[in-house]
């Protein structure tokens, strides 16, 4: 089993590292051919309306959402690539998403650099919790019938899971973290 | 977040809202570009508060700006304003000929420029969360930002063959603590995010710094003294994602309008690179 990382722009190389960590096969994803030798993608954090340029203009979009249809894709999308799985994106200048996960999440809801936070979370089924960091981070504010929140923060969810669909609003890869992305390999 | 990405030098909300839709992730407010300041000369300062603020409602991307070398007052106005990044750069008038900002203090992340190794760890120090190169800004020229890579990765690589004893006066000559040599010498990186900086002008410009190493890439004079800003702006951003791609990198160069005007280094009356050390 090989994951994919979307290479276009942000943490790629966090997550690779996190993921060679945990000895599993991982490479860049930066094209259709890419996509087509792996079995999992995560798409890191990063600047949304960047990678959904890049997401577009490689065709990878329409690629993805029928390989997540057909179920032969899990995903993981942290911060930014929360952001592009979500159903409706709302705030300034919002990108277009890939509408995987039925949830409404606001892009820099937690404001500017200035408000970026580290915390540690309960997670659902972990007994230890889990450190990670908000970087001008988005908020998931309101989430379908069929959406499992897995975390949640101040009362809002920061961890969801819909089929093999995972998005996380924070970065646990920056902090060397790999409870998620074991989890991840599990879904 | 900003690793792989382009950030651009802008002047107005016009400009930024260009930025943004050609994939910038990140602008860079300020008053007049390098070219200019070159070419006008005077006092460069931070830029008005004002047009920082017009610029952080038009876009979503990350906003940054610059203060003088060593001006905290500046920064604070910075901080106050709650900008994303803050940049103590060469390419405005130095305003404390003996120190740079205290960074530990102000709660927003600061880029700096550095030239060789010792640089950039004298400013992670002083609490940098980023470094780019200096180069030479303005100039349209790479050839400094080649310059200050290469001897930045050079120098990590040199780390290895030095004996404790020597590394210890290595770290003492250059004023930075031991500890953080030696965590460089054993990572062989930066402990920050690595941007290049000063003279990149062209999509190749960027593909050619990726190729070195280089994390992500500044662009200052580059995409606004082209004669066609948006498609300069999205083909370097397109060359900094792909610059493993020959294929991609000679569509996105072909065709291209007139890059800015160059300058050969050797003409230069003021060599921004010397200001902060």
């Amino acid at each position: 089993m090989t994951i994919g990382v979307l290479a276009f722009h942000g943490d790629f190389a966090e997550h690779l590292d996190v993921l060679k960590s945990l000895s599993v096969q991982c490479r860049e994803v930066r094209s259709l051919a890419d996509l087509d030798k792996v079995h999992r993608l995560i798409i890191p954090g990063g600047e949304s309306t960047v990678m959904s340029r890049f997401l577009d203009e490689s065709g990878l979009d329409k690629e993805i959402i029928k390989r997540v249809v057909q179920g032969s894709l899990p995903i993981y999308g942290t911060c930014a690539g929360a952001i592009l799985l979500a159903k409706k994106v709302t705030g300034k200048n919002a990108p277009r998403s890939l509408k995987l996960i039925d949830m409404v999440i606001d892009r820099n809801a937690y404001g500017t650099q200035a408000q970026s936070f580290q915390t540690e979370l309960k997670l659902k089924g972990m007994k230890k919790p889990l450190p990670v960091a908000f970087i001008r981070a988005p908020m998931i504010t309101k989430v379908g019938e069929d959406v499992e929140v897995l975390a949640s923060h101040n009362g809002f969810p920061v961890l969801v899971k819909q089929g093999s669909v995972l998005a996380g609003t924070f970065h646990p890869e920056v902090r060397g973290q790999d409870a998620i992305h074991r989890l991840f390999l599990c879904i | 977040m900003l690793k792989g990405g382009v950030i651009m030098d802008v002047v107005t909300a016009k400009q930024a809202k260009i930025a943004e839709r050609a994939g910038a992730c990140a602008v860079m407010a300020l008053e007049r570009v390098p070219s200019d300041i070159r070419a006008q000369g005077g006092v460069a300062r931070m830029s008005d508060p004002q047009l920082i603020k017009d610029i952080q409602k038009v876009v979503s991307i990350p906003v940054m700006a610059k203060v003088r070398i060593g001006h905290t007052a500046e920064a604070r106005i910075l901080e106050a304003m709650e900008v994303d990044f803050i940049d103590e750069s060469e390419v405005l008038t130095v305003a404390d000929p003996f120190a740079h900002v205290d960074k530990h203090k102000i709660k927003i992340p600061f880029v700096c420029g550095a030239t060789n190794l010792g640089e950039a760890l004298r400013r992670i120090n002083e609490g940098a969360a980023m470094i780019r190169t200096k180069g030479e800004a303005g100039t349209g020229n790479v050839v400094e930002a080649v310059r200050h890579l290469k001897l930045i990765k050079k120098e990590i690589v040199d780390l290895k063959s030095m004996s404790p004893a020597t590394l210890k006066m290595w770290a003492t000559h250059q004023r930075v603590p031991i500890e953080l040599v030696q965590r460089v010498k054993k990572a062989q990186r930066l402990p920050v995010v690595t941007f290049v900086a000063g003279g990149i002008a062209t999509p190749a410009d960027a593909a050619l710094l990726m190729e070195l190493g280089a994390e992500g890439v500044f662009v200052g004079s580059g995409i606004f003294k082209s004669r066609d800003p948006r498609r300069t702006a999205e083909a370097i951003v397109q060359a900094t994602v792909h610059y493993k791609d020959a294929k991609k990198l000679m569509e996105v160069s072909t065709g291209l309008p007139q890059p800015m005007a160059g300058l050969e280094i050797g003409t230069l009356g003021i060599r921004l690179q010397e200001r902060g050390h």
